[in-house]
């Protein structure tokens, strides 16, 4: 028999029982579906992860003020007192992998323009921040260091903050608004960045050069972070090293001093979430499997009672003469249609429930041609599979029991 | 024509039914000349069925010879003996055992599905021209519930004749049809017995019926009682024709 002629049969059987095979196909369908889906979710958070964290700048290096670990106990970073204008004076001498440096200070505070107030942070930076961190002015300007020099009481603005102090669209900038009771001039107006990958509104925020945070807020002479970018991606390491060695001489740490302040670079950042979000694949794919499984159970069943129900059929076939092997290939055919024909239907669905989570949620989703490969894979695989137990039975029956059959 | 098809020596078939042994055939020897058109007869139990089925290959004998066309079968496994019943045999049962919602083209076709030899093109000639035969040309695409037991009695003679078998095994044929549809099936097996010189294997318990072949082996108890020839059939086509037709006939069964 040609493989034509097997399909042929197969369909027609199928055909014969239109709902039934719809019915054994929705384990399938929505098996494979599902695996799409969880796929598409996990690969689009994961890519939506390292997309944001690239975009705050993948060479971006930060320094936190005391080692990870002091004597085995985690100890908040900002807690320690290490960073100092003396490491920016080291920096600004020795540095050469280091492209760019800005020490960070944040506070958070009460941000007021007459009778409206907004609860947001203020970060203390120098204007070297901006190219760091990727952010661009959109209106206005940006400080300098005569700013910085004389801690003058400017700032630039995010758009969240604007939305809240300014609802009625005024332009903000060369306005003055207070934070903490004291006065800010609105100099510029920070380009949108949205939320980034941690649910963060990057837009609520205000900019201040760093000696106005320090001397006029916070009152203090310690940063909390100090954030570098390499040259480029590839000198990451260089830069890391470098930073290491300055920092420790500016501490006057001896060789078998600890660190104290911690390096930490981006790139370990994204390794980090990916391996996490790797993991939640994993878990969405293995629940999708099993609902794989279980549809394959539904097709072996209906074979089951397909093959009980046309016992006498069977039985005729062998007695004119079709080979056991016939009669095995003949079911198993009939169970990869409904396996395959499902695993079809799956994918259109996976795909269309993908596009309708982005579409309806914003859930960033990333369909993976390997994905869908492979559950459907998966699915041929569960035809041949839960398909040949009942097809063996089939092709062993016995030609005359099986014509006898009531 | 003097070719002997079949070889049957001292054939034996036990069942075992819980303690018991059943000789359902207990020493059967006979031969069949090609173009032999025979009845088995006998009453019910007496072993007809489980002749045939040693006959047709679908059963192997517990001891004795059979060879078919000059093979010996008690020697073949499960695979070459489906082949043989592909090449060399046709089988009409009682029930039809037509595939359901299935053309009668279609069903005819069936035995040379399993035949690689043949292209999808001469299979389907093939079939036409079997139903031509039987005289259902008209009712090629007609599936088992819109034909009339006779008709699908013949779409199964059809199926039996396409793969040009050495022999026809039918058994209880008639069994299920009137007595005027059981001549006609009397006279498509005459027929091709005498014009095709098809070699006829056919299982009744209707003497009438066997009054049409040309040799008759009656069995009792797994025995062969008797074996006579029968020098002059009688011609399902005069019987037929020497019946009073009914107006409800002629609708049902166009011949
Ligand atoms: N599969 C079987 N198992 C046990 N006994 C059987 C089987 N087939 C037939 N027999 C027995 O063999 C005898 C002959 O049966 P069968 O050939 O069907 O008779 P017939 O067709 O002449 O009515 C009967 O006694 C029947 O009960
Ligand atoms: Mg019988």
């Amino acid at each position: 028999m040609n493989l034509f002629s097997l399909l042929r049969i197969a369909y027609k059987a199928l055909e014969r029982n239109k709902l039934r095979a719809f019915l054994t196909m929705l384990g399938i369908i929505i098996g494979v579906a599902a695996v799409i889906v969880m796929v598409a979710i996990g690969q689009g958070s994961k890519q939506s992860i390292h997309d944001q964290l690239a975009n705050m700048g993948s060479n971006m290096i930060t320094v936190l003020p005391a080692s990870n670990i002091a004597g085995g106990v985690r100890i908040a970073g900002s807690s320690f007192q290490t960073l100092t204008a003396k490491d920016i004076t080291a920096l600004q001498r020795d540095a050469r992998f280091i492209s760019e440096f800005s020490p960070v200070v944040t506070t958070r505070g009460q941000s007021i323009n007459g009778a409206l107030n907004w609860p947001t942070s203020m970060v203390g930076v120098a204007p070297e921040y901006l190219d760091i961190r990727k952010l661009t002015i959109k209106s206005g300007r940006s400080f300098t260091l005569r700013d910085e020099l004389s801690s003058a009481k400017v700032c630039l603005i995010g758009q969240t903050v604007i939305d809240n102090l300014f609802p009625n669209g005024d332009n903000p900038v060369g306005r003055v608004i207070r934070f903490n009771r004291i006065p800010f001039q609105i100099i510029g107006v920070l380009t949108t960045k949205g939320f980034n990958a941690f649910g963060q509104d990057q837009d609520d925020i205000l900019i201040a050069p760093i000696s106005t945070v320090q001397n006029r807020i916070m009152a203090t002479i310690y940063y909390q972070y100090i954030y570098a970018s390499a040259a480029n991606e590839q000198t990451t390491d260089s830069a890391t090293a470098e930073l290491t060695k300055i920092l420790r001489g500016s501490h006057r740490l001896k060789p078998a001093d600890e660190n104290d302040f911690t390096v930490r670079t981006q790139q370990e950042l994204i390794n980090t979430l990916g391996a996490t979000t790797s993991l939640l694949t994993i878990l969405l794919t293995v629940i999708a499997g099993i609902s794989l499984v279980i549809g394959g159970i539904g097709i072996m069943n209906i074979m089951y009672v397909s093959v009980t129900e046309r016992t006498r059929e069977i039985g005729l076939r062998l007695s004119i003469g079709a080979r056991g092997k016939d009669i095995l290939l003949q079911f198993l055919t009939e169970a990869i249609l409904i396996s395959i024909t499902g695993g079809i239907i799956g994918v259109l669905l996976g795909l269309l429930v993908a596009k309708t989570v982005t579409l309806t949620l914003h859930w960033p989703t990333v369909v993976s041609e390997s994905s869908v490969l492979l559950s459907f894979m998966v699915c041929a695989l569960t035809g041949i599979f839960f398909g040949y137990y009942p097809a063996q039975k089939a092709s062993g029956l016995n030609p005359i029991d099986a014509l006898h059959y009531e | 024509m003097n070719k002997t098809i079949v070889t049957i020596h001292d054939l034996k078939r036990d069942f075992q039914m819980g303690g018991e042994t059943v000789h359902a055939l207990n020493g059967i020897s006979f031969k069949v000349q090609a173009g032999e058109f025979i009845t088995i007869m006998g009453s019910s139990g007496s072993g007809k069925t489980t002749l045939l089925n040693v006959m047709g290959c679908l059963d192997q004998p517990t001891s004795g010879e059979y060879l078919l066309d000059g093979t010996d079968v008690s020697s073949l496994s499960r695979d070459e003996l489906a082949h043989l019943r592909n090449r060399k045999l046709g089988f009409v049962f009682q029930s039809y055992n037509l595939l359901p919602r299935t053309s009668a083209v279609e069903n005819v076709e069936l035995p040379l599905l399993y035949n690689r030899d043949i292209s999808n093109k001469e299979r389907r000639e093939r079939a036409i021209h079997a139903l031509k035969e039987v005289k259902l040309a008209d009712r090629m695409d007609h599936t088992p519930n819109q034909l009339s037991g006779g008709q699908q009695q013949r779409v199964a003679i059809a199926r039996a004749l396409i793969n040009e078998p050495v022999m026809i095994l039918a058994d209880e044929a008639t069994g299920n049809l009137d007595s005027r549809t059981s001549y006609e099936i009397m006279v498509l097996m005459q027929e091709l017995n005498v014009k095709k010189g098809k070699t006829i294997v056919f299982v009744t318990h209707e003497p009438d019926i066997a009054s049409f072949s040309s040799r008759t082996i009656s069995l009792r108890d797994g025995r062969i009682q008797s074996d006579t020839v029968n020098d002059h059939p009688r011609s399902a086509k005069q019987v037929l024709a020497a019946m009073p037709v009914t107006s409800n006939e002629i609708k049902n069964e166009p011949v």
